[in-house]
């Protein structure tokens, strides 16, 4: 077999050849193919993810691990993280989603943690074409079919529609679990003479060499694809999240890891490699679903909710017991030793025989050339005096209620089980996710953020900015943020104007998260979502953790009361480049989006945070897509009252009204406590924009709007 | 006396109810493997989960039905103990046959997670004598296949005796079947057997439990069962 073909660089194996000091057989050059591919060595991004601050207070575990996890109190912690199951979802929609969150849900089960959350991010084409319908309404119900069965609540998300994802859809994946801090799973633990056991599913051909698929353009024929998509089955899963859980409250088992991408081969190779001994492994003894697979097939299958168990020899009965009780394949598939050999056996001869080291650590990094796009002088030529803005305020409010990304989602709300485990205070449709740990009573508040709009105007301002309306959310409930996980979903790293994208946009990211103290705990990398010549906008998409504690309500919206004052806290110059209003209102897309702000974001978190503390806001919602309009719109809704609403200041109506970025919020205070309102944000920008009165929005010049009508253009009826 | 949560592979809604039980209305709770052949001493209460027992792979319910607890779970409700099932539950116990009906797909063919208004048709039983007859409460729903069918005779024999004790309605108390979130007919969420003793309903009143999670009105079925359990220990 040629090593081009495994999808190898020539220089890559040259490496190979070198440190092996001979040439790799077929199944040692697929093996090397797939985890030296982008997918699993992050070989092209890896440069650029050293930016990210990792360090914190809060943090417990950082990067490196399956899943970060940061300090939720009392000896607890939260291991989170976000991943992409892009590829998978665009060839195979209710597969590749389901199989995106059971993979994970196994992350966050891999650091010993109970799953207890999850949050999908969507990017889907044009919604009114049959191939957005076809692809949104699988992956939708591949999310629920999978979360609903496996018993872990979807309780947020981010929708979000733009014709360049037409053909590459995107699914990001989060998942939360929370974890005794005493008994986080590590996969450095591992000791020579511990038995490897393989837990859960047989091993069968599907997904056979995924990740390596994930890592190129996906061709014009995605059917011929269909072999490399997994099956998942949300039972098993379930059988195995408890059967994981039990054996550690239980002391059984040394270390684990969970198969995703790569299999036996990139769980058995990381945990030999970070935990410094060799392992041996017989192949011979792994279930199979069918027989005849040859030892590549084997080593490199994707099947699904399988985990691999590093277990000490005396506790092996316990765990093969354990296996019985919940009906889950379970064999011992060999041994750790001492070392660096990873060895797989088939037959009774050698396989495979390759330092550990080298199959995970080996792959050298790429640094792709980065060029500034020649169109982006172009892109950013955007002169507000120079356009003719739509005149109506209350028609321009309406359109953008009922655009695709902006309108109501309960068609795909309502498809998750968002309460099971009983944990859920604030679920889908909110800027935030709450989520209460009944163990210490503290509530988890999740965000999930992407802005690929202004990504693709100003990939670095975007990227800031992407950040910090992470964080904004958390700070307004009176959450405090322990740390963020990113999904980079990008096109191919190799076309440079490209990878300048991506780099300036990790860099955007980087800085905010420096900035403003948030360490990046986990993430994933997803390149080469581009087919036939048409690439996906640069989306970072960006997850946040913060935590409440317990004592202290959360300040939600949703919750106006007649007669309150309307407070808008921060800046009046919010951009119209990169927002809802200019895409869809103006039905472009050009300009510079607001630049960083690292001082009045610090200093907006201390008084948003001190303001749902103090108790003096009936109801507070953070300035996010589509400007004050959409936050007052959606008061309004879910308040069921209106209001009265005077903008008055020297800046545009539209832009007052629909400008975007920048921290930004909007607080209903009762008048009883305005000064005390007023005296926390004294010394920033903060001004009455109107009343909470009768049941119809009120914009100045405008004809008022029925609480109905708005519901109306939401919900699009 | 206690209750007794029976855990099948698959069911996720087992601590959910243990928490409301246990944590939140401080009734004594027991876990029990679906593998087991007999209740705990003193069982006063069975409780089936919500889920997907065996992924509801087969007809929902139907392989959990024949678990080997459930012979055990018989005999406790032919002695008068109560059981209840709570939506994979409720399907499990139609599947033994201890509760009549059947539970097919939501009619909108798509699993539906939202919050409902229920109207409590009955407080004569040992799981609703804490509200009041026509109380509006509001419990959550989290099914794909919740529509409550019987043929005809059948159905009108079930409200001739009276065994419907939860129906989807509306805020201002009328109830039926154009509220079923699911088609269910006759807007019937919730039943008893003959008996009174046995009640199954596609609603999770655990998710109702507490204020926090935006409603309590859960609360008024673990204080009857609570009131229940204690006067049958005395």
């Amino acid at each position: 077999m040629d090593h081009r073909k495994a999808g190898l660089l020539d220089s890559e194996y040259e490496i190979i050849c070198r440190e092996l000091g001979r040439e790799p057989n077929e199944a040692e050059l697929r093996i090397f193919g797939v985890m030296w591919s982008e997918h699993c060595s992050y070989k092209s991004s890896k440069p650029l993810l050293g930016l990210f601050p990792k360090e914190g207070p809060a943090v417990l575990k950082g990067v490196g691990e399956n899943a970060g996890v940061v300090d939720a109190g009392d000896g607890w912690g939260l291991a989170f993280k976000v991943e992409s199951h892009n590829h998978p979802s665009a060839v195979e929609p209710y597969q590749g989603a389901a199989t995106g969150v059971g993979g994970i849900i196994r992350d966050i089960l891999a650091m010993g943690a109970r799953p207890m959350a999850s949050l999908d991010g969507l990017f889907f084409g044009n919604p009114d074409s049959r191939k957005t319908i076809f692809l949104s309404n699988g992956i939708v119900k591949g999310v629920g079919g999978y979360g609903n069965c496996v018993g872990v609540p979807t309780v947020g998300g981010k929708t979000f529609y733009d014709a360049r994802y037409e053909d590459n859809p995107l699914l990001n994946a989060f998942c939360m679990g929370l974890v005794n801090a005493e008994s986080i799973v590590s996969s450095q633990t591992a000791e020579p003479g511990n038995l490897v056991v393989l837990l859960g599913s047989k091993t069968g051909r599907d997904g056979i060499g995924g990740a390596a698929f994930a890592s190129v353009e996906l061709g014009e024929d995605t059917k011929a694809s269909r072999p490399q998509v997994q099956i998942g089955d949300p039972f098993v899963e379930k059988l195995l999240i408890e059967a994981c859980l039990e054996a550690l409250e239980n002391c059984l088992v040394t270390s684990m890891q969970d198969m995703g991408a790569a299999g036996i081969t990139s769980s058995a190779s990381e945990i030999a490699a970070k935990s410094g001994v060799g392992m041996i492994l017989d192949l011979d003894k792994v279930p199979l679903r069918e027989a005849d697979m040859s030892a590549w097939e084997i080593a490199l299958s994707e099947s699904q909710e399988r985990m691999l168990l590093i277990v000490l020899p005396e506790k092996l009965e316990l765990v093969l017991s354990l296996g019985e009780k919940w009906d889950l394949d379970c064999a011992v598939i060999g041994k750790t030793v001492e070392g660096d050999r990873f060895i797989l056996e088939k037959g009774g001869s050698v396989a495979v025989d390759l330092p550990a080291s080298l199959i995970g650590g080996g792959c050298p990094e790429i640094r792709w050339p980065a060029i500034t796009p020649a169109n982006l002088a172009n892109r950013q030529t955007f002169e507000l005096e120079n356009e003719i803005l739509p005149s109506d305020l209350a028609e321009s409010l309406l359109k953008l209620i009922g655009s695709p990304s902006l309108r109501e989602k309960t068609w795909i709300t309502r498809q998750y089980d968002s309460m099971v485990q009983v944990n859920t205070i604030q679920g889908p449709g909110a800027p935030l996710s709450l989520v209460r740990i009944k163990e210490n009573g503290n509530i988890a508040a999740i965000t999930m953020e992407a802005l690929p709009w202004a990504c693709q105007l100003d990939p670095f301002r975007g990227g800031y900015e992407t950040m910090a309306r992470s964080l904004r959310p958390l700070w307004v409930a009176g959450a405090r943020h322990l740390g963020m996980t990113n999904c980079l979903n990008f096109p191919s790293p190799e076309n440079p104007e490209q990878f300048w994208e991506f780099s300036e946009a990790v860099k955007g990211l980087a800085e905010c998260c420096v900035d403003l103290g948030c360490p990046v705990v986990s993430g994933n990398v997803s390149l080469y979502n581009e087919s036939a010549g048409l690439s996906i906008l640069p989306t970072p998409l960006v997850c946040s953790v913060g935590l409440i504690s317990s004592g202290e309500s959360p300040l939600l919206p949703g919750n106006w009361k007649e007669g309150d004052i309307l407070y808008l806290v921060g800046m009046d110059n919010a951009a119209i480049p990169a927002s809802h209003f200019q895409v869809t209102c103006m039905g472009m897309l050009k300009g510079l989006p607001v630049p960083p702000s690292p001082e009045m974001e610090r200093d907006f978190k201390e008084r948003a945070i001190l303001t749902a503390g103090k108790n003096v806001a009936d109801s507070a919602i953070p300035i996010l897509g589509g400007g004050l309009g959409i936050a007052l719109c959606k008061e309004a809704i879910s308040s069921g009252l209106g209001a009265e609403i005077q903008l008055g200041t020297p800046t545009l109506p539209a832009v007052s009204l629909f400008g975007e970025g920048g921290a930004r919020a909007l607080y209903a205070v009762p008048s009883v406590k305005a000064f005390e309102f007023l005296r926390i944000w004294k010394g920033f920008p903060v001004r009455q924009v109107g009343n909470v009165r009768g049941e119809s929005l009120r914009l100045p010049g405008s004809t008022p709007l029925p609480i109905e009508t708005l519901l109306k253009a939401w919900r699009g009826v | 006396m206690k209750a007794a949560v029976v855990i099948f592979p698959g069911s996720n809604c087992d601590r959910d109810v243990i928490h409301a039980l246990e944590a939140v209305s401080c009734i004594p709770t027991q876990a029990v493997w679906h593998k087991e052949t007999s209740l705990p001493q003193d069982t006063g209460l069975v409780v089936l989960p919500g889920g997907f027992s065996y992924g509801d792979y087969l007809r929902c319910g139907a392989m959990a039905a024949r678990s080997p607890i459930v012979p055990a779970v018989r005999e406790h409700a032919s002695r008068g103990g109560l059981v209840l099932g709570i939506c994979n539950g409720f399907q499990v116990l139609t599947e033994t046959g201890l509760l009549p009906g059947a539970l097919l797909a939501n009619i909108s063919l798509e699993f539906i997670c939202s919050n409902c208004l229920l109207k409590v048709e009955r407080t004569d039983t040992p799981f609703t004598s804490a509200f009041k007859k026509g109380q509006i409460v509001q419990f959550p729903i989290a099914h794909h296949e919740g529509l409550f069918f019987l043929p005809e005779n059948e159905l009108e024999e079930l409200e001739a005796n009276g065994q419907v004790v939860f129906r989807y309605a509306s805020a201002d108390g009328s109830a039926g079947q154009q509220y079923s979130p699911n088609g269910a007919l006759n807007g019937i969420a919730g039943i008893v057997n003959k008996g009174g003793n046995v009640l199954g309903l596609m609603p999770h009143p655990e998710r109702a439990s507490e204020r926090i999670l935006g409603s309590s009105d859960g609360l008024g079925i673990w204080n009857s069962i609570k009131e229940w359990l204690e006067g049958r220990s005395k």
